[in-house]
């Protein structure tokens, strides 16, 4: 236990080292100025490589191997065709509803708990003077995951080809973005890349491989990867979806006065 | 003491909160659909005390320490006015974060394996690793040159949406081009390469920016940095699978 916290701490410092170097080194030498706050800044960044290693040690002590076990039983033929259920050469997408439910549920929670888009909502909260609640980012986000992987796990079971879901969710995005308040676009675009990392990735991509060995006919090599992607698409959607919602709905408000 | 005692508790339950979905989905599950008792009580709950404690901890050192300086340090070269150290340090900065982040080494080792079963390079370990390695590079080199882009676009108030959508388009054409092998993967890259702590420091740099600039607004100019950050990797990986 002591030697695992200790590991992950090793592994957290050497993955903050090669940005506090740029981030002190800039600093010093470019810039050339004392850092304001200096001792907050230092303590600051001690918090957060501690905050990281007890994360990623509880993570991997209680979440991971129980939501690694969970995607390895759910996508298990026999629980999906019954205990002496045939595996059929071509299977129905529609007998794997409680991957698609799994998806969602743990697309939607794990987002919740995502670090960074924690950062990203307060920031946004912060400039925007609260218009952009902290919540309502969050959610919009979460839903957007959740639904992408929900999909995105069909797509593994279906056999479809992956550029089709993409290019048709860069279409929506395009026609979304001439629609949207202004505001709300670059933050929209953003909450792409903040939704895949520390907590979603290893599950999701558990679940992914999972799917492809198991789904008859399905190369793990080629239809496991992908999840991510539909991870990253589907919050843009969401979060200019959530912000057309919120505009329609002041502008309703504002008529009925 | 005794204040900052509450403050504590008061984050610690916040953060209890934002772990309760992924409890309920988990306890959901086990119980009601597998109908298994939960496995390991014990430990599962250790766990779960250590990740509510990291996670107010990161909180915590976030407002403290990495926000603050991504912002103290945008103002201070765009007081100093030097648009090539500027460049050099969002360069640094994408590069220096990605090309050692744990996500994209697994990846590229990954991506090694699917090129070489699918006869894109020999079956050699050696022929692997350097193609990995070419991969990580390349992505790194992607990153560092969207920050580069994304904080370009900043200084010069740009509009977001045209380049996006163009970099879209340029997605699209070039995956009816690159080999099959590479695509589940390029589309993939884009996702990996923003971690815990360069999302934080990457959206300071970029707010902090955008309100030293006069005529630049926060919010339509501050935040798609990331956004650029995940759209280069995709089209850059594609570009490596198709020279490759």
């Amino acid at each position: 236990m002591l030697l695992n916290l200790l590991n992950t701490l090793l592994s957290t410092l050497k993955d903050v080292l090669p940005i506090a170097t740029i981030l002190f080194g800039f600093q010093l030498f470019v810039i050339r100025r004392p850092i304001p706050n200096v001792k907050n800044v230092l303590v600051g960044f001690i918090y957060v490589i501690i905050g990281l290693t007890f994360f990623l040690v509880g993570l991997e002590k209680a979440l991971f191997p129980l939501g690694r076990l969970m995607a390895d039983q759910l996508t298990n033929p026999e629980f999906i065709f019954g205990a002496n259920g045939v595996v059929p050469d071509v299977v129905n997408w529609a007998d794997y509803y409680w991957v698609y439910i799994f998806a969602f549920a743990i697309g939607f929670s794990t987002t919740i708990a995502e670090p960074s888009l924690m950062a990203v909502a307060i920031k946004a909260n912060d400039v925007s003077g609260g218009a952009i609640g902290v919540w309502g980012l969050r959610i919009a986000v979460a839903l957007g995951v959740a639904i992408g992987i929900s999909l995105g796990t069909y797509r593994i079971v279906s056999g479809l080809s992956m550029h089709y879901f993409i290019i048709t969710g860069y279409i929506f995005v395009v026609i979304q973005t001439f629609y949207a308040p202004k505001l709300i676009i670059p933050l929209a675009y953003d909450s792409g890349g903040v939704t895949t990392s520390t907590v979603t990735v290893p599950l999701v991509a558990a679940l992914g491989l999972g799917l492809a060995e198991t789904v008859p006919g399905r190369n793990p090599l080629l239809d496991g990867f992908g999840l991510i992607a539909f991870a990253s698409l589907f919050p843009v959607m969401s979060v200019m979806a959530y912000a057309q919602l919120s505009e329609m709905m002041s502008k309703r408000a504002k008529q009925k006065k | 003491m005794n204040t900052a005692f509450w403050a504590l508790l008061k984050s610690m339950l916040g953060s209890l909160r934002d772990l309760a979905p992924i409890i309920l989905v988990v306890v959901v599950f086990q119980l009601g659909v597998f109908g298994q008792p939960m496995p390991n009580l014990g430990e599962l709950l250790i766990g779960l005390v250590f990740v509510t404690l990291g996670l107010t901890f990161f909180i915590y050192g976030l407002e403290m320490g990495l926000f603050p300086i991504g912002e103290s340090m945008a103002h201070a070269f765009a007081r100093k006015g030097s648009v090539v150290w500027l460049i050099i340090f969002a360069f640094s900065l994408g590069f220096g974060t990605t090309v050692a982040e744990p996500a994209l080494i697994a990846v590229a080792a990954e991506a090694a394996n699917v090129a070489a079963n699918g006869g894109m390079i020999e079956q050699s370990v050696a022929a692997r690793d350097s193609y990995a390695t070419g991969l990580r590079y390349t992505v790194a080199l992607s990153v560092g040159l969207a920050i580069v882009l994304g904080v370009i676009r900043i200084l010069k108030g740009w509009p977001i949406h045209f380049m996006i959508i163009g970099g879209y388009l340029l997605v699209v054409t070039m995956t009816v081009f690159a080999p099959k092998e590479i695509i589940g993967i390029a589309y993939d890259s884009g996702g990996v390469t923003t971690s815990t702590i360069t999302v934080p420091l990457v959206t300071a740099l970029g707010v902090g920016l955008a309100s030293s600039i006069k005529g630049r607004n926060p919010m339509i100019d501050g935040f798609g940095l990331i956004a650029f950050a995940s759209l280069l990797p995709m089209i850059f990986v594609m570009a490596y699978g198709m020279v490759i």
